[in-house]
């Protein structure tokens, strides 16, 4: 069953070298959790984005709690490059295994069918498949004679996402942000926090449950008002876009970046 | 003495012609320009009577009808169904290979750039890929990239997806994929074809005379001042506002 725990409790389910798949900024991202990731030391996080990431994956990264970085990119969008990650690169202190987009999903896809890999279509001719040897490319063992890219299944210890609501049984509403669902399907644990608990049954008609993740496919559930914030939670608020702003130009220097993140720890604590 | 908004005027109207005969434009994210060229298109077909546009913004909620999450933009363009997408590089070569990763050797790049996206995939996959980047020096157009994000030309694969042109902020070049090179169509005023060859760090085909960039009509730029930036403060407010405030 699912379990409904406080932010501290659902954070600490996260154990220091665990890989962690998190969503892309507009599809819901769970950065009070991500705080409170910080905040209790979790580190050497195989992070997988999905399959991109911004705020969420450098400011983990700054944190020192990143190890290897899956991710297809990272950038804070309009406000600019990501600068902790950036600083990481030169320093080489963070594993990198670069990706393109839908190879990350078509590796989750692999995991969600049970199946040790995926085919998928393109890549062949770029330099990812040289850092990436564990992507092959192989002869199709049907039809013509032609090659295919094969991916390996990613199976994430953790997903994490921030969602609207759940209700009581820990049915969660993600709407067409179905990639939330493939990374639960994927992932052996699925941790969600939501703006609220919901006393509705999320799967009572054909309409509401269009745009549910069924229980059975959550661990645990931990409510965190405006806990994307400063991201968006998509029906629910825009970006703070000032805030974005700020951490890009604080976290250009080391120094900057530990001011900001001592904020923002301390912001999400008196929200919490 | 052409301005910043009409620069980008004569851009976003040039990305309309590039569409022109599509049924479905992709726009990818942080691509307001793009995003714009789509929109003028999908308003000028309307108003004309052409046949309907589809647009899919990635990041907007009005103009994007995908229900399947992240993965339908790629299974789209898989199923052939995505026409024109938009890509950038922070370095492009001369054979139309494309890098979003860095500078240097990998993985310890002397300078970061965001990675690949989903650029080797859809570089595959969609016919009309439009080279897109404002920037138009030697540091960008170089002789060969340092990392192939995407490749343009793979004999080695069938493929229906490619290189179709190449916008920059000083001019147009249409890619030959028989050649496996650019080639310069036309300049923005005021640049001189010469300020092309100064500015461009790879070799590309060049026609005796080489056409100005046409500015856009009254009509087009009615269109783009009113519906199009409206349409477009949804995904872009900032850019919208900036664009509607100088015309």
């Amino acid at each position: 069953m699912t379990e409904i725990v406080a932010l501290e409790a659902l954070a600490a389910r996260v154990a220091p070298g665990q890989s962690l798949a998190v969503p892309v900024d507009r599809s819901g991202v769970a950065m009070a959790a991500t705080a409170a990731i910080v905040e209790a030391g979790i580190d050497n996080l195989h992070l997988i984005c999905v399959p991109i990431s911004g705020l969420q994956a450098d400011l983990l990264i700054g944190a020192g709690a990143v190890k290897t970085l899956e991710t297809s990119a990272i950038s804070l969008g309009e406000a600019g490059g990501a600068p902790r990650f950036g600083a990481a690169v030169r320093a080489g202190s963070v594993t990198l295994r670069d990706a393109t987009c839908p190879a990350i999903h078509a590796g989750l896809l692999a995991a969600q069918h049970g199946v040790p890999f995926m085919p998928i279509a393109g890549i062949i001719g770029s330099d990812l498949l040289e850092v990436r040897p564990d992507w092959k490319v192989i002869d199709s063992p049907v039809d013509e004679a032609r090659k295919v890219v094969v991916v390996p299944a990613i199976t994430p210890d953790v997903a994490l996402f921030h969602a609207p609501e759940a209700d009581r049984a820990g049915n969660v509403r993600i709407g067409r942000f179905r990639e939330l669902a493939t990374m639960a399907y994927a992932a052996r644990k699925t941790l969600v926090t939501v703006e609220r608990i919901v006393d509705r049954n999320l799967l009572e008609t054909e309409e509401s449950a269009a745009g549910v993740l069924p229980s059975l496919y959550v661990d645990a559930i931990a409510v965190a008002e405006r806990g994307a914030w400063p991201l968006a939670l998509w029906d629910e608020y825009p970006a703070d876009e000032a805030e974005i702003a700020r951490y890009a130009s604080m976290a250009r220097s080391e120094d900057g970046f530990r001011a900001y993140l001592s904020t923002f720890l301390t912001h999400r604590k008196q929200v919490a | 003495m052409s301005s910043d908004h009409e620069r980008r005027e004569i851009l976003i109207a040039t990305i309309a012609d590039l569409l022109d005969g599509i049924r479905h434009v992709s726009v990818g994210a942080s691509s307001p320009i793009p995003a714009a060229g789509a929109m003028l298109l999908r308003a000028r077909n309307e108003r004309d009577g052409k046949p309907p546009v589809r647009i899919s913004i990635l990041g907007s909620q009005a103009h994007n009808f995908f229900t399947n999450g992240g993965i339908e933009l790629f299974d789209c363009a898989a199923q052939g169904r995505v026409d024109a997408f938009f890509l950038g590089g922070g370095q492009i070569d001369g054979e139309g290979n494309i890098n979003l990763v860095g500078t240097g050797d990998y993985p310890r790049t002397d300078v970061r750039w965001p990675g690949s996206f989903g650029s080797a995939y859809l570089y595959h996959l969609v016919p009309r890929v439009i080279l897109f980047r404002e920037e138009h020096s030697p540091r960008v157009f170089v002789p060969k990239v340092d990392f192939v994000s995407a490749r343009a030309i793979t004999p080695e694969v069938p493929r229906r997806g490619g290189p179709y042109a190449l916008l920059t902020n000083m001019a147009l070049f249409d890619f030959d994929r028989d050649a496996g090179g650019f080639a310069l169509r036309s300049v923005h005023p005021p640049f001189t074809p010469a300020d092309i060859r100064e500015n461009t760090g790879f070799a590309y085909a060049e026609p005796d005379v080489v056409r100005e960039t046409p500015r856009p009509d009254a009509a087009t730029l009615a269109l783009l001042r009113g519906r199009v930036f409206d349409e477009l403060a949804e995904t872009y407010p900032a850019f919208a506002r900036t664009m509607k405030r100088a015309a």
